[in-house]
């Protein structure tokens, strides 16, 4: 017993220290602003002027409050989660789906498609941008949901299906003719096995995909024009607009809007390493 | 159906009945993969492709295409010094992120790749974070921090240098686009870790023990055992810090849209400034397609820097 608590208790080395400070270090550099910006929110446009940095006295949860009471901001949140959840849905299935082909069919043309989707890596958005307005406006889907959803899914698929296929190539062989022997097809293995063992996988394309969706701006930007339909981003930004200089009220629009990102991040982030590992970085 | 099918393969696989089930294979991995295909063809490869014919008009982007204009627009981009502006600042967010960024990530992964105490996932959950916020979010509190008049630099330097008057980073063309590099910085080094985390992790410990014990020294151990199990890695940090460094926006625009007087300007900003604010789409379109040029040049060159050191 005492011998443990000893070897516990033992005396951190010069390194150790230097380690811990650095991350200290850094941990502050990202934490700190988060946390000003928090407690901003909380306090008088006087208090922020006379002491940004020190704790509000008295608390004002009144600009929290009035987020809630005063501005759009369900509509923008409703909006952007009708969105997101749309894009996830489509994103994990599709690219699922042609990550599972990509990496369990032997095709000739199996190459070919892969490059073909990796090309996609390399233009931006903003690349496709413009034709993207004009094709949208012919087909009528501009100022609709679905006119967001689609391109920004589209947008994600090529990275993600990278990671579906990294991770679904490593399911052993064995499995597969095991399942065989049980009597099902290439669908019975995907939907038996390949999806409940890929959950690391899904796991960390459904957080990068609800992230994407939830912070785009860009594109919503272009496509949205009816108040009623726009985006915590977008909506932030009008916001923005409107209460230029009461930096408190601001502060505490974005920390309300910034919640859901994070808690989903909480939820998820301890399969974020084991997705990528095994997705992006094995190939 | 096709489960009776691949049974019988699987029992006595026939060389008549393989090839049935190959052709049901086909099938099944074009019905997989189409609703991918799609979604890619029409909303990325096919509007690209329209970039690059949009890009040889004049047009304002209604009403049908009929002023060819040839090459203009690409003489008109390449004679606008703001243009080549823009390209130095992307040049420089490369440079920055290569050099600084990417160095800082790894040595952060090293530190918290190794055990999996609270603290260590603590710190690497800390440094995601801001990953994960939106670059509009991230822009507004950094628009704070430097704010002239409740930032808290201005805190700062109240009480470390009083004869120094701040009057705001963002608002200095001097100072302006180093304090956005720090915010890139801020926001997107977390992301390079997390990738150097996964290729460490998948490091058998054993191949770093049994380099110490033949008398390497970490340092060695580092360069001989470590890095080369990193490569997919590092190919994979370069290539995301590459081509996003190109094509950075949101956190511009969100922090002065690119100015004051075009200090902050990237090559993206340009294009929305000149391009599609301005209703010049046949212009715009033509920016667009020399950004994409740039990101195929430096992917073909770098693809072939990773084939030579393969040899």
């Amino acid at each position: 017993m005492t011998q443990i608590k000893t070897s516990r208790r033992r005396i951190p080395s010069l390194a150790e220290w230097t380690k811990f400070a650095i991350l200290i270090l850094f941990a502050l550099v990202i934490l700190v602003p988060i946390y000003l910006a928090v407690i901003g929110g909380f306090k008088t446009i006087g208090q922020l002027n006379a002491d940004p940095v020190g704790f509000p006295k008295p608390f004002m949860a009144e600009n929290y409050a009035n987020i809630f009471l005063k501005s759009r901001f369900f509509a923008y949140f409703l909006n952007s989660s009708i969105i997101m959840v749309a894009t996830v849905a489509v994103d994990v299935t599709v690219s699922a789906m042609a990550g599972f082909a990509l990496s369990r069919f032997t095709v000739k043309t199996k190459n070919v498609i892969y490059q073909y989707f990796l090309l996609g890596l390399l233009f931006p958005m903003t690349l496709a941008i413009l034709p993207l307005y004009i094709q949208l406006r012919a087909v009528g889907l501009l100022d609709t949901f679905i006119g967001v959803i689609l391109p920004q899914t589209a947008f994600l698929l090529p990275f993600h299906i990278m990671i579906f296929r990294g991770f679904i190539k490593e399911i052993p062989t064995e499995l597969e003719d095991a399942v065989k022997i049980d009597g099902c097809g290439k669908m019975g293995f995907f939907a038996h096995v390949v999806v409940p063992l890929s959950r690391p996988a899904i796991a960390t394309v459904s957080v990068l995909a609800m992230v994407a969706s939830w912070n785009n701006f860009f594109l919503p930007l272009i496509v949205l024009d009816d108040k009623d339909k726009f985006t915590l981003p977008m909506g932030s930004m009008d916001f923005v607009g409107q209460y230029l200089a009461d930096w408190n009220v601001i502060l505490a629009f974005f920390v309300v809007s910034m919640i859901p990102a994070i808690a989903f991040y909480l939820y998820a982030q301890r399969h974020i390493v084991s997705g990528l590992a095994a997705g992006a970085v094995k190939g | 159906m096709d489960g009776k099918v691949s049974a019988i393969v699987g029992n006595n696989g026939s060389p008549g009945k393989k090839v049935q089930a190959k052709s049901h294979d086909k099938a099944l991995f074009y019905a997989l993969l189409l609703p991918a295909f799609l979604l890619v063809t029409l909303f990325i490869i096919w509007p690209v492709v329209n970039t690059v014919f949009y890009s040889f008009y004049d047009w304002n982007g209604f009403g049908p295409l009929k002023n060819f204009v040839g090459l203009k627009n690409l003489r008109t981009l390449f004679r606008d010094p703001l243009f080549w502006n823009a390209l130095r600042n992307n040049g420089i967010v490369i440079l920055f992120s290569v050099c600084v960024q990417l160095p800082i990530a790894f040595l952060l992964a090293l530190l918290v790749s190794k055990s999996s105490s609270r603290p260590t996932i603590f710190f690497r959950t800390v440094f995601f974070l801001p990953y994960i916020l939106s670059e509009i979010i991230t822009g507004v509190i950094w628009r704070f921090i430097y704010h002239p008049q409740f930032g808290l630099l201005q805190q700062i330097f109240a009480k470390f240098a009083p004869d120094y008057s701040y009057t705001g980073f963002l608002a200095d063309p001097k100072t302006v686009f180093v304090s956005i590099l720090f915010v890139i910085f801020w926001k997107y080094f977390g992301f390079h870790m997390i990738l150097y985390v996964a290729g460490l992790q998948g490091i058998p410990p054993e191949y770093h023990e049994a380099a110490l014990i033949d008398g390497a020294n970490p340092v060695q151990a580092f360069i001989y055992v470590t890095l080369p199990f990193m490569k997919n890695a590092i190919q994979m940090s370069l290539f995301f810090c590459i081509i996003g460094s190109l094509q950075v926006f949101d956190v511009i625009w969100s922090m002065g849209q690119g100015g004051p007087v075009h200090a902050a300007e990237t090559a993206v900003v340009y294009l929305y400034k000149f391009g599609i604010k301005s209703s010049k789409m046949g212009f715009g379109s033509m920016v667009a397609i020399v950004i994409f040029v740039i990101c195929l040049l430096f992917n073909v060159l770098y693809q072939r820097v990773i084939n030579r050191e393969e040899k």
